[in-house]
């Protein structure tokens, strides 16, 4: 079995279930090894005990948020070495992957994006050119580097909680990283993520400006809420909420596309939905070609009633 | 300024798009400039142009790396109004993962020489792992400043933003640096009669492994870090049940929810 090193960074009071996701597997490939960076609470401190973590390491250096990832690349590279791990996990978010790239040219190891799964032997599993394959890959290095997509291991603590141990990793110096100068928090909308969504609302040009009831719908499914480029570039809601090749692929259990058409860079972002379920006034659009459920309806209409009869239905 | 961007020729996404072969690859027939690239073409052009453009010396460098096809890609670059372009080509690239792509391109930026910038689109619309511009960062000892939404360049130093999950960033590096671009910065233009015809008049450069100086051995299938084990093309989605909303639509919706347990 491996030994696996699980990239954390800033935690803040509690783990994200991406990041219980990644213990989870690591525990299935071999012992983990945590490298985090930021505080480490007494709740994080608990769960990583929960979910079997050997060891956790933290870094010599406290200004690694002040750079955009060379730093933390070079302190993951460090910490994979001290612990002597053949495979070292992330998360699948831009900044994970790109941690993930440097992590890989300084370890000389293969790095795979977009996982979805991983055998024993370290082959991994995703899919490529918007869904229409599925593809088992692998590392010809000693050392792997995977990012995890969300949503595809089903978190679980260990049978026996561990005591992990605490070690400090030297930062190697970095030769040139950007500095972030400023940096604005967003404001939380409480609805849950979209990347890790169990279901999700999109709407699109279709809503004409009024994103209203999308979120009417989203709210009473307890679902996050998408949009298509048209949408976002519209101003009509935040570019955060885009789903698409350029925006965020969502692969929840049920994906709902109001007034979006379907051009090939949104479906690019949601073809691999469990369930999917469109509404749109014409007919025409390639939407329907692979929706599991189509309404050729007004959005404004069937929205509403649709979110009506939720909330009657649970009472 | 000498700037450099990397364009990426790959199947046009519009299309089925199909891996083959026994190391499972991109079938790159029917190819073209990857769309997201021409965001990163853009903000070149538009840098050299409020610096006076190439009567003031300014350079914008479209810098490809694939099979023979790959030169259209190029071709492209110079038509929207790139200055000169470069193609890397050598059959012992075939099958480069994103650490031997990352491996000959930033031999290709050295090869060229005091370059002041590279820039790179968010991600390729074929492999879409978005490993390039910071493992190109990483060989290069060079900043790296990815999906950035603006990008400005004063003296030796740029500034940029970037937007991620929960905050929005202004990050700042020195040059020379890599910098990636989302498709939130600008508009491409489209290259117009005036560029197509000068564009017939620009040089492409090629230049092989040798020329570069990279070890066959270190790319391709061979030097590649990941191989492709396996790939099953998956059946495509087909549609389900289609109504016409008499009233009912919603409800009827709800009722599709509840069957199928997902409320
Ligand atoms: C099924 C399958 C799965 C794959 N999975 C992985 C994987 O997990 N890990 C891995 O390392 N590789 C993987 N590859 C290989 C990878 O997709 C590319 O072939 C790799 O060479 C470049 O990565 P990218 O296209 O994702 O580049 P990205 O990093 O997405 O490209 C970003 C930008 O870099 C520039 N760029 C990239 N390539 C070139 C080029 N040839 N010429 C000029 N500019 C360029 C462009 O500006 C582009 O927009 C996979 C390939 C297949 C077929």
């Amino acid at each position: 079995m491996a030994k696996v090193l699980v990239f954390i960074d800033n935690p803040g009071a509690s783990l994200k279930k991406s990041s219980l996701e990644l213990l989870t597997l690591a525990r299935s490939l071999g012992g983990s090894t945590v490298a985090l960076n930021g505080d480490l609470s007494d709740g994080v401190a608990a769960t990583l005990a929960e979910y079997g973590v050997g060891n956790i390491l933290r870094p010599s250096a406290q200004d690694l948020d002040d750079f955009l990832v060379a730093p933390k690349a070079a302190y993951v590279a460090a910490a994979a070495e001290a612990s002597g791990a053949g495979i070292v996990l992330l998360d699948n978010s831009p900044e994970g992957k790109e941690i993930a790239a440097r992590v890989g040219i300084r370890l000389n190891a293969g790095v795979i994006t977009d996982v979805v799964a991983v055998d024993g032997d370290g082959t991994a599993h995703k899919s490529v050119l918007a869904g229409s394959y599925s593809t088992a890959c692998k590392a010809t290095t000693p050392v792997s580097v995977l990012t995890l997509k969300a949503n595809n291991v089903i978190p679980e603590p260990a049978p026996a909680p561990t005591t992990p141990e605490t070690a400090t990793v030297d930062v190697p110096a970095v030769a040139a990283a950007a500095r972030i100068t400023a940096r604005e928090q967003k404001v939380a909308s409480g609805r849950p993520d979209l990347t890790d969504a169990r279901i999700v609302v999109a709407g699109g040009r279709g809503m004409d400006g009024d994103f209203g009831p999308v979120e009417e719908l989203a709210d009473a499914l307890g679902a996050a809420v998408g949009a298509s480029r048209a949408a976002t570039d519209a101003g009509w809601i935040s570019h955060d909420a885009q789903v698409g090749q350029t925006g965020k692929t969502v692969s929840p259990q049920l994906y709902i596309s109001a007034g979006i058409s379907g051009a090939i860079q949104q479906k690019a972002g949601m073809q691999t939905s469990q369930v999917i379920v469109a509404v749109n006034k014409d007919a025409e659009s390639p939407v329907f070609e692979i929706a599991d459920f189509g309404i050729i309806g007004d959005v404004f209409d069937v929205l509403p009633q649709a979110a009506a009869e939720i909330k009657k239905r649970k009472g | 300024m000498k700037i450099v961007v990397l364009v990426k020729h790959v199947p046009d996404a519009q299309f089925d798009r199909h891996l083959n072969g026994a190391g499972n690859t991109v079938d790159r027939d029917e190819s073209i400039l990857s769309e997201l690239d021409e965001y990163a073409l853009e903000a070149a052009l538009q840098l050299a142009e409020a610096r006076g453009g190439s009567k003031a010396g300014n350079q914008v460098i479209a810098l490809s790396m694939g099979p023979s096809g790959a030169v259209n890609a190029v071709k492209k670059a110079l038509q929207m109004g790139a200055t000169e372009g470069v193609h890397v080509t050598d059959d012992a690239l075939a099958g480069s993962d994103a650490a031997a792509t990352s491996l000959a391109l930033a031999a290709a930026v050295r090869h060229l020489g005091g370059v002041d910038l590279v820039l790179t689109g968010m991600a390729s619309t074929d492999g879409e792992t978005s490993l390039v511009p910071a493992q190109l960062a990483e060989r290069l000892g060079l900043p790296q400043v990815t999906f950035a939404s603006t990008l400005e360049v004063d003296g030796g130093r740029l500034t940029a933003r970037r937007d991620a999950d929960t905050s929005s960033e202004t990050v700042e590096a020195p040059l020379p640096a890599v910098v990636s671009v989302t498709d939130q910065i600008n508009e491409p233009r489209y290259p117009n009669f005036k560029g197509i015809i000068a564009a017939k008049r620009k040089s492409i450069t090629t230049l092989s492994l040798a020329d570069i100086g990279v070890d066959p051995a270190q790319v391709g299938f061979a030097g590649s870090w990941t191989s492709v084990a396996s790939a099953e093309q998956r059946p495509p989605r087909t549609a389900g049940t289609i109504i016409t909303d008499e009233g009912d639509a919603g409800i009827k919706l709800v009722d599709f929810l509840a069957a199928q347990k997902l409320l």
